[in-house]
């Protein structure tokens, strides 16, 4: 898990700053601090950063709060490439250094280093297919990577996303809850978030290196 | 080399919804059976709750035999194929998908059984769609009727009653078809957001109820009740309290000494004698290759397979697969066009992450035959349903309404006020079997093996797409009624596979157009029984496993009743 600062401990640092405990999410994201890198194990350094580059865009940290860099998405597509993902491995690898040369093809810079308007311009090219370069189109590349950010951001964070379930907070998703009671089923009522991840959970037998039945 | 094992009375190929249940009669009136199951005994806990893993990732912790073996589908015989999906829509474990089904455990409609004699008299015979070849069950409600009370009581279903003996309760579905009894439990409770929902189809002039579900609302059998927890939508349950066959009937069949489980067996093919009658069962486990022998077998796989395994046991008596003389394997295939439903959006947030798909508030007006369809150029009809059913990948994949990109901090603000405001309605819209719809094997494409695996050529014809966009007009009324602000109809979609798949062996009295007699033994080999939706020949306009497991009760009963008859 990663060692940047606990959305509980922004909270509390932004009260410090005499702040008032029902913070603006504006404020938070300006208390947010620099994130400590995680450790990528089979994307190499170039392409965890283009990887980042493009999470950050798809969910980004913005005047709402944290994104999908904070979730720590692009760990999550890292970690899943040697088991549940492997099958992605390729269209990463061909997928990113293809972002990155069409970035150089059209502005003449790498794609981490652009501007966040460049950047979402090239995405969106990349969404309608417009982009060249890439195998089989980059309409694929991108719905895949978006998928795997979306789950990266809002799976439960054993899997190395969600990180501090700022993607559960994000959505209002109050945690798991083995016993619901009447209460907190009803509509008007708003349970608490319960920071709990299922695989934290002695009863269950979870390895999540497992490979997926799925091919993607 | 191949072992040839010590023969039994019956053989059953596959431990799940169907095959499960028929072991528990079998066994309890003495008579031995070998069930042959591809996966293995799950375990509370295997069942994390954890919707990646669940939803997204296909239950790696499973045996994924069916994985291997996914269909390929094509809409017509001119068309190209679909890209295959990754994943099947079933499982392999002892209990199958029964492990992780929505356990929405209804009984078909009366007219389900009856489509073209009723049609016929209330609108007259042309009514009945061109090319469909849809017949009349070789058998009624009120036959099945005593099955169905029996699966009730024994797998523990909750529910409101709407007809008992003819009285009618507004608390429970008033088109159901008379039943002898109450349920043995109340249902799964009802929340603010589906009393929302039951309260507006009230004012719409419905009768809205609960779905009844074999999972206990109160402590059944021992088990305890469901705790809501929301991992239920293909999620096992890690308290039991979901009545899969795995910890119903199966375990009680394995109590009476007359049940030998064998997991991870993965059947390659039916045996037959020199007369044409089934002799046994061939399947691999750990390498090796087995010959089980029996003197009757039953197929109790998922539609797809049971089609399969057919074609693929072909032999001098049935040169074109198992049964399959009369050319009607893989006939009358039908899917129940569970895609094409109706998206809400409400202006307040709805609280829906705790719960399960069974939870939730259903309407039957405009299901099966239960309007005047004179007006209409279609039959049939859907249940609606709605329930207390959400989690966060799936929340936050939501449809944005075009109110939003798909993805930025446009994106990002939508979903972070919607996620919790959407729902998505099921319209489980009555499906026809026509004449070139239908299953077979794939000419190329194997499973690991080099066994063709199953080919789906089936689309959605004009009675499927005038009721999909009928009902999701009355689905788009019933949200808007209820305060939605917006609406959005899923399309149709194609007819790929499918959770609620039907027909390849359907079950009738005439051999030219049917695999199973009235019994759901062949009528071309009388010891090889069928069990599983493959038998059913309407779609109805619900969930089948409560049919099924009906039909498979009522077959295994039968076989008890004759087995001299059925065994020689």
């Amino acid at each position: 898990m990663a060692s940047f600062l606990s959305r509980r401990e922004m909270l509390k640092r932004a009260a410090a700053a005499g702040m008032t405990s029902a913070v603006p999410a504006k404020a938070l994201a300006q208390v947010l601090p620099e994130r400590t890198r995680d450790q990528f194990e089979n994307l190499s350094s170039v392409e965890s950063k283009i990887l980042e580059a493009i999470v950050s865009r798809l969910i980004p940290t913005d005047e709402n709060g944290p994104g999908a860099l904070e979730a720590g998405a692009a760990n999550y597509i890292d970690k899943g490439l040697a088991n549940a993902l492997s099958k992605s491995h390729t269209a990463y690898s061909s997928g990113l250094a293809a972002l990155d040369a069409y970035a150089h093809q059209l502005t003449g810079r790498g794609f981490v280093v652009l501007e966040h308007s460049e950047q979402d311009s090239l995405l969106e090219d990349l969404e309608q297919n417009l982009a060249v370069g890439f195998d089989p189109d980059s309409a694929t590349f991108f719905n895949l990577v978006l998928r795997h950010t979306i789950e990266g951001t809002f799976s439960d964070p054993a899997y190395g996303g969600n990180q501090d379930f700022i993607g559960w907070e994000m959505i209002g998703y109050p945690g798991i809850r083995l016993g619901v009671t009447v209460e907190q089923q009803q509509m008007d009522h708003f349970p608490q978030m319960n920071r709990v991840s299922a695989h934290d959970l002695p009863m269950f037998d979870v390895n999540i290196s497992e490979e997926s039945g799925n091919d993607d | 080399m191949t072992i040839r094992l010590p023969g039994t009375d019956v053989v059953t190929i596959g431990l799940g919804g169907a095959g499960g249940i028929a072991v528990l009669p079998l066994t309890e009136s003495g008579i031995d059976v070998v069930g042959l199951e591809a996966g293995r005994w799950m375990s509370p806990s295997d069942f994390a709750p954890d919707e990646l893993r669940n939803n997204y990732r296909g239950w790696p912790q499973s045996v994924q035999k069916a994985n291997r073996e996914v269909p390929v589908h094509r809409a017509n015989e001119q068309s190209p194929e679909f890209a295959r999906d990754s994943l099947h829509p079933m499982m392999n474990a002892v209990g199958g998908t029964t492990l992780h089904y929505y356990a929405r455990s209804y009984r078909l409609h009366p007219w389900d059984f009856s489509v073209v004699s009723e049609t016929a008299r209330r609108y007259g015979g042309d009514r009945i769609p061109e090319g469909s070849t849809v017949e009349d069950w070789p058998l009624t409600y009120a036959d099945l009727e005593p099955f169905y009370d029996r699966l009730e009581y024994e797998l523990g279903v909750g529910g409101f009653a709407g007809n008992i003996n003819g009285n009618i309760d507004t608390r429970g579905n008033i088109f159901e078809g008379p039943r002898t009894r109450d349920y043995p439990m109340p249902p799964l409770r009802s929340t603010k957001f589906t009393e929302m929902m039951s309260d507006a189809a009230r004012r719409l002039g419905y009768n809205p109820f609960p779905s009844p579900a074999a999972i206990n609302s109160q402590t059944h059998n021992n088990r305890p009740a469901c705790q809501y927890h929301g991992f239920c939508n293909r999620g096992g349950c890690h308290l039991e309290a979901k009545n899969s066959t795995a910890v119903t009937t199966i375990p009680k069949a394995e109590a009476t000494g007359n049940l030998k489980i064998v997991t991870q067996s993965h059947v390659t093919k039916i045996h037959v004698d020199a007369e044409g009658r089934a002799s046994g069962v061939e399947y691999l486990r750990d390498g090796e290759t087995y010959i089980q022998p029996a003197e009757v077998v039953l197929l109790a796989g998922y539609t797809y397979e049971n089609t399969r395994l057919l074609l693929l046991s072909n032999s001098d008596a049935y040169p074109s697969g198992l049964s399959n003389n009369h050319g009607q394997v893989g006939r009358h295939y039908m899917t129940h066009a569970q895609r094409g439903g109706v998206l809400g959006l409400f202006p307040h947030r709805l609280n829906r992450w705790y719960g399960l798909p069974a939870q939730g508030s259903g309407i039957d007006e405009w299901a099966d035959d239960n309007f005047d369809h004179k007006d209409y150029d279609f039959i049939g009809g859907a249940h609606f349903w709605v329930s207390q059913d959400s989690r966060p990948i799936l929340a936050s994949r939501m449809n944005t309404f075009g109110r939003a990109p798909r993805w930025g901090s446009q994106w990002k603000e939508f979903i972070m006020e919607n996620a919790d405001r959407w729902v998505g309605a099921h319209l489980q819209k009555t499906t026809l079997p026509y004449e070139d719809n239908y299953l077979d094997l794939h000419p190329t494409i194997t499973d690991p093996l080099g066994f063709p695996v199953c080919r789906i050529t089936a689309e959605y014809k004009d009675n499927e797409k005038k009721l999909a966009r009928f009902t999701q007009e009355k689905m788009e009324q019933w949200f808007r009624e209820a305060g939605a602000i917006d609406t959005f109809r899923m399309p149709l979609g194609p007819m790929g596979p499918s959770t609620h798949a039907y027909g390849g062996t359907r079950m009738g009295n005439d051999p030219d157009t049917n695999v199973v007699n009235r019994w759901g033994f062949s009528h071309e080999v009388p010891n090889l029984g069928i069990l599983g939706a493959s038998v059913m020949g309407t779609s109805g306009a619900r969930n089948p496993t409560l049919t099924v497991q009906a039909l498979a009760w009522r077959t295994a009963q039968h076989l008890v009743e004759n087995w001299r008859n059925i065994a020689i």
